[in-house]
């Protein structure tokens, strides 16, 4: 069981959500926005992967 | 001992969203998405032993193979609509889930069409003239 990705994930969210507050705090909201939205994208990355071995693994199952 | 480990997982997930959600929804989503995949991984090999014992044993009964293998693609398509629909459901995306649930019902519709068909020439082979 791959459960490294789950942490990564988890440890991506708790991380960009404290950089977030961070920069809110120093008056930069633009630069809050776009950190999430980077964070957004890494973490898309990784799920888009774990999702198509998903769909393979589900379509040689079910022989779809 | 798998179950615990499945549990254990559960709940630290579970815990990791809580904290997540208040700050960051969307990646609470992308988090549910990556557990829901972790989760059929991990029973995907059991899943696919069960479906083999299914299958051999069709094939010792000598059941027509083409509705068993109909019936596993319906199960699949039933897994992966009801895998989107709850992620989208959960994201507060109703309306969205619906939909793909709609989508999923139309193509096990179609799939099923050839096992009715073949239910119904059955029955007027059965029936007296």
């Amino acid at each position: 069981m791959n459960t490294e990705i789950i942490f990564t994930i988890a440890g991506i969210g708790i991380l960009i959500s404290i950089l977030g507050i961070v920069l809110k705090q120093a008056q930069k909201e633009e630069q809050a926005q776009m950190l999430t939205l980077a964070g957004v994208v890494v973490v898309l990355i990784l799920v888009v992967q774990l999702l198509s071995q998903l769909f393979t693994v589900v379509r040689t199952v079910f022989n779809l | 001992m798998e179950i615990a480990q499945i549990v254990g997982l559960g709940l630290v997930a579970t815990v990791f969203l809580l904290i997540i959600r208040q700050e960051k929804p969307v990646l609470a989503v992308v988090l549910s998405l990556a557990f829901a995949a972790v989760i059929f991984l991990f029973v995907a090999d059991k899943i696919s032993t069960i479906v083999g014992v299914i299958t051999e044993l069709s094939h010792r009964a000598e059941v027509n193979y083409f509705f068993l293998g109909t019936v596993l693609k319906i199960l699949g398509i039933a897994y992966l609509a009801e895998f989107g629909a709850a992620i989208c459901r959960d994201s507060g995306e109703g309306a969205v889930a619906k939909k793909v649930e709609f989508g999923a019902k139309i193509i096990i519709a179609v799939l099923a069409l050839p096992i009715m068909i073949a239910i119904l020439e059955s029955l007027m082979e059965i029936m007296p003239r």
